[in-house]
């Protein structure tokens, strides 16, 4: 294969940074940018021209992410930012979420999407409140793997010792954590590019790779659920053409597990059994279908089916519960959650409706305490609840599966999105 | 066991093909913005996908400046044809002529702004409630922020301090009577991600975005094409050069680069060692810091 063809042979890993303003995450970003290429000459001088009239000392690199007007005046970032970036082996997708206001809003909603997450220490200050609090996140929101970059080693002199202080600080704290299974620091400086793209010659002492290459090669195949098959039926395709008379067929992403052709399959919420008589992506057909891609299923034979019904597999079921115990993280400044309130509860392709039948607790994210005898949830809260949904939800835990375990609460009179939830 | 991977490809593919399916089956009337440019090509090729062997259950919606490239127009009639779907075509001369949009005048003027007006009309008198957009968030860094399901309220106003979270892959389509959305399918896609997509299916796109001879001038650092819209003024000189575009919008505003690539392999390596952004000849963006914004702001794609 040429190198003009890579692409063919491309994967895609989504990770999410987070931080506030001096701990390197622009500078870093930046570096990655520019050293993959990903920042253009037009984009450099716009970003030059604008440090200048702000009469920023170096070029600040955060005037790439920040494009909005009130962001520029203010010096601060509003909203989760999505960036690109591809090598030859990999394209990559950066939320890079703001560290102060709405933080928590930001980065749960960064994290819900990503593989990874990229958690920058100073070498300075070590493990820090923000540190905790997103690593908590992090594993709240199931991500994997985690790098831990620790930053700033040229101003503690490329010490080795410096780093294996971090090291312990941050492993200390980590033996909590539920769902990370891999964890990797790397000694950078982000603002000498140490580490980031080439090798250091500054830290001989650190025997891991640099953080590109760690970026490239962190295998996160086998993340996906591939046991369980679940396919949310999205939407039913009836032609109405003469050619294509009989044909239904039923939309949708594949939420977890492999479907092959000819496979029982157990409709929800009927119950009926059938087999897959046909998979085609776009006109072509298949053989076997998997998270997360999106296909249409046709069944042998004619059974009701409609959005929000699940196709599974006869000896594989989802759990069917109308009394769901989840975490959720409230986003809303404008409303609160209490006992009794009731919302829109929007889980797979399913609409229904949700009531509050207990508050468990809050979980103090700087601490990681749980606090119990609490009344409401206000923005930026994260905790553990009950709730009563109208109808059966044919829903996995959100350790087992993301995308069958997740869900969202929405205002049903400003249909805002007040909440995101995770079933347990 | 077997591998399950996806190539970043494919999983965008899928991912756009999700939202699509989402738009049709939350929204009453979406319509598709069809420009006859590469990105909404594409949206439209995977639109044809995502509803095989149905036809695309929405209409296409152009927003006609007037100012076209003839073979943008000629595009997309024979790709209309070619589909079977609706077009609808708001013309901002109509609103012109209504004395709802008024002409630009002075040296630099464009009706790039006036489509917003034209966008707004249409989507009212078609009762649209979405509309599906090509545009992507690598563009512009006022679209880096933007959402997949971009929530517009009764006046069409885009309001970025206050946009709700998009987790995992659960959209919230809800609104009031009046609103409506934008939605971005392409929302994670890179200019490189388009040509290589339209590259590995085989999709036709303009002959516009391939070398070609042209008369043009230099205006600003834009190289833009000599028509009955740009005349050359008294101090420029027209030349003709090899060139194609890179973008497709109005023609009064879109600049052409300099190049020799004539199939999408050529194009492709041409953006792999590019050093500026496909908007970086785009003359609509140039205008301030924040254009991209106040032009979303009030109501633009």
């Amino acid at each position: 294969m040429t190198d003009q063809n890579n692409y063919l042979d491309m994967d895609l890993l989504r990770f999410t940074t987070a931080g506030s303003v001096d701990d390197g995450k622009s500078t870093l970003i930046g570096r990655l940018f520019h050293d993959t290429k990903a920042i253009f000459e037009d984009q450099l001088e716009a970003i030059e021209r604008s440090s200048k009239q702000r009469g920023d000392e170096h070029i600040n690199l955060a005037l790439l992410t920040d494009g909005l007007r009130a962001e520029r005046e203010q010096g601060i970032t509003i909203d989760v930012a999505y960036r690109y970036f591809a090598t030859p082996k990999r394209k990559f997708i950066i939320a890079d979420t703001p560290g102060h206001i709405q933080y928590t809003r930001n980065m749960v909603t960064g994290a819900s999407t990503a593989n990874l997450a990229l958690i920058l220490v100073d070498a300075r200050n070590g493990v820090v409140e923000q540190t905790r609090r997103h690593t908590f996140i992090a594993d709240l929101l199931g991500i994997k793997h985690v790098a831990v970059c620790i930053n700033k080693m040229d101003l503690v002199d490329y010490d080795e010792k410096a780093y294996e202080k971090v090291l312990r600080q941050y492993t200390d704290f980590a033996s909590r954590l539920e769902n990370v299974t891999d964890l990797t620091f790397i000694p950078i400086s982000a603002l000498k590019g140490d580490n980031v793209v080439d090798r250091s010659e500054n830290m001989q002492w650190y025997k891991g790779p640099p953080l590109l290459y760690h970026l490239e090669n962190v295998y996160v195949g086998s993340d996906s659920n591939h046991v369980d098959a679940r396919f949310p039926v999205q939407w039913v395709i009836r032609p109405h053409s003469d050619e294509h008379h009989d044909f239904r067929g039923f939309s949708g992403r594949v939420a977890g597990g492999v479907f092959k052709l000819g496979d029982k399959v157990t409709i929800l919420p009927s119950g009926f059994s059938t087999k897959i008589s046909k998979i085609l992506k776009g006109e072509t057909e298949i053989e076997e279908a998997y998270h997360p891609q999106s296909v249409t299923i046709l069944l042998e034979d004619e059974i009701d089916v409609s959005r929000g019904d699940m196709i599974v597999k006869p000896n594989n079921q989802p759990k069917v519960e109308q009394d769901l115990d989840a975490f959720i993280c409230w986003f809303s400044g404008n409303k609160k959650l209490s006992k009794g309130s009731k919302f829109i509860f929007r889980h797979t392709t399913k609409e229904a409706q949700a009531i509050v039948s207990d508050i468990r607790y809050k979980v103090d994210v700087n601490s990681l305490r749980k606090m119990e005898d609490v009344e409401t949830f206000d923005m930026n809260d994260i905790g553990r609840v009950s709730l009563r949904i109208s109808q059966p939800i044919f829903h996995d835990t959100y350790r087992r599966n993301r995308n069958t375990g997740s869900f969202i609460l929405v205002d049903p009179f400003t249909n805002e999105t007040l909440a995101a939830g995770m079933l347990r | 066991m077997q591998n399950y991977n996806l190539t970043h490809l494919e999983q965008l593919e899928s991912e756009a093909i999700f939202i699509l399916r989402e738009t049709a089956a939350q929204f009453e009337r979406p319509g598709l913005l069809f420009s006859g440019g590469k990105d909404s090509i594409v949206m439209a090729h995977l639109a044809a996908k995502a509803f095989s062997p149905a036809k695309i259950p929405f209409p296409f919606v152009h927003v006609d400046t007037g100012h076209n490239f003839p073979e943008t127009i000629a595009f997309r009639d024979s790709f209309v044809k070619k589909t079977g779907v609706q077009l609808i075509v708001g013309y901002v001369q109509g609103s012109i002529d209504k004395g709802t949009a008024v002409e630009e005048t002075g040296p630099n003027a464009s009706r790039n702004a006036l489509q917003s007006v034209t966008l707004l009309e249409t989507i009212e008198k078609e009762s649209l409630d979405a509309c599906l957009g090509g545009g992507r968030r690598d563009e512009e860094k006022a679209r880096a922020k933007e959402r997949f399901f971009s929530h517009r309220d009764a006046f069409g106003q885009w309001d970025p301090k206050n946009q709700r979270p998009e987790l995992w892959n659960l959209f919230n389509g809800r609104k009031s009577q009046g609103e409506n959305f934008r939605i971005f399918p392409l929302s994670n896609w890179t200019e490189m991600d388009v040509w290589q997509y339209a590259k590995i299916e085989n999709i036709e796109l303009p002959n516009l975005y391939f070398t070609h001879e042209r008369e043009v001038v230099d205006r600003n650092g834009s190289l833009l094409a000599v028509s009955e819209f740009v005349t050359p003024r008294d101090n420029e000189s027209p030349k003709k050069e090899t060139v194609r575009f890179r973008t497709i919008g109005d023609a009064t505003c879109t600049g052409a680069v300099l190049s020799t690539a004539s199939n999408l392999d050529e194009v492709i390596a041409e953006v792999a060692a590019s050093r500026v952004t496909e908007r970086g000849a785009r003359a609509d963006d140039r205008r301030s810091e924040a254009a991209m914004e106040d032009r979303k702001k009030q109501g633009y794609f």
